[in-house]
């Protein structure tokens, strides 16, 4: 199954979102050795050219490192990783405190409906 | 990256009406282009030169620095937008048909991508869908080991479901230093896998640009931006 990609922002930050989104989720693990270019755009459902760009701007951002003979490996810089979850947290963070504030609730209710929504889903789960 | 096909100045007339006009096109190895535009464009006019099946009246088109002619065909895979096979003809037929004329012809490769989309060698081609037919043409322009490959509306007959796995063919099945130019108008379904698009219109190219440089700059879809360009 091809990886759902938006149409109105460029491929490659999208991949680049999606294998971030896969490493916090431990589907690829510090030190773990990725896919090929080839094999990684033929899962994603894109263009080798772009998967490979994708690639690069994780060894920028240090997610990656490559080596010449052995392939391409997922770092084992757990500050970095570490920093990447949060910044992913607080992104999703962000879409919620900014939705929330347009219909007027301040920080206090934002928590109080975060805890009212965690019991009821825990009540619904027991009846 | 070295260019791989260029066009200087090409123009053809189709009785004193211009259907190229100072067409110039660059294409580079290792890249996956779209030639997108309206039916009437002159997109299988261009392909068609390319070919050596058209002769325009003015300007050239050089495939690693061969006009079109018996070398360039033998770096070219080419699928044409009508079906050509006789009717008559088994798969198998055509496969063997396919080896004797392409040096570059890979046998193995065209068993294997029959076999993953369930379709039997020994079945005479009347007795295909026109979609199944469509996929048979596919596997066969693909199974080359080509420098270039130009496919005039790949995805046009076959299911949405049957695209995608095309899709994936295309992108899986080519080697790594070859080029790809695909014409089509279904924009949607293909913008995600293609590195540039060159839009044509009325005979001139308006516009060549990365997919990714587009998205980035106009916020937009190329499907969207073509239906802006484009608009009746």
């Amino acid at each position: 199954m091809a990886w759902s990609i938006d149409n109105d922002r460029p491929v490659y930050t999208q991949l680049v979102e999606h294998m971030k989104q896969s490493i916090i989720m431990g589907e690829y693990k510090p030190g773990d050795r990725m896919p090929s270019v080839r094999d990684m755009a033929r899962m994603a459902g894109v263009n080798p050219n772009t998967m490979q760009r994708a690639f690069q701007e994780m060894e920028r951002e240090g997610l990656m490192f490559s080596n010449r003979t052995a392939g391409r490996f997922v770092t084992e810089d757990l500050t970095v990783l570490q920093n990447v979850g949060r910044d992913e947290t607080m992104t999703l963070v962000g879409q919620f405190y900014e939705k929330m504030r347009q219909l007027g609730f301040d920080t206090k209710q934002m928590v109080h409906f975060l805890e009212e929504y965690e019991q009821s889903k825990n009540s619904s789960k027991e009846s | 990256m070295s260019e791989l096909l260029t066009i200087n100045g090409l123009c053809k007339y189709f009785d004193g009406r211009a259907a190229l006009d100072d067409v110039n096109l660059h294409l580079q190895s290792g890249r996956i282009y779209g030639l997108l535009g309206p039916n009437g464009s002159g997109k299988t006019t261009l392909i068609k030169i390319i070919n050596g099946l058209l002769v325009p009246q003015r300007g050239e088109v050089l495939i690693e620095g061969y006009a079109p002619g018996p070398e360039s065909k033998a770096l070219v895979s080419y699928l044409p937008d009508k079906l050509y096979f006789n009717n008559w003809m088994k798969v198998v037929d055509l496969l063997d048909y396919y080896g004797d004329f392409y040096a570059d012809f890979d046998r193995a490769r065209a068993d294997d991508m029959l076999n993953r989309l369930h379709i039997d060698p020994s079945m005479k081609m009347k007795a295909l869908s026109k979609g199944t037919k469509e996929k048979v043409q596919l596997i066969l322009v693909m199974s080359r080991r080509a420098k270039l490959y130009i496919l005039d509306e790949p995805i046009g007959g076959v299911d949405p479901a049957a695209r995608d796995y095309i899709l994936e063919t295309i992108i899986g099945n080519y080697d790594p230093g070859a080029t790809i130019l695909i014409s089509t108008h279904l924009i949607s379904d293909i913008e995600n896998v293609l590195d540039e698009v060159i839009f044509l219109k009325e005979g001139h190219i308006v516009m060549a640009a990365g997919v990714d440089d587009i998205r980035a700059h106009e916020g937009k879809s190329v499907d969207e931006l073509f239906r802006e360009v484009f608009r009746c």
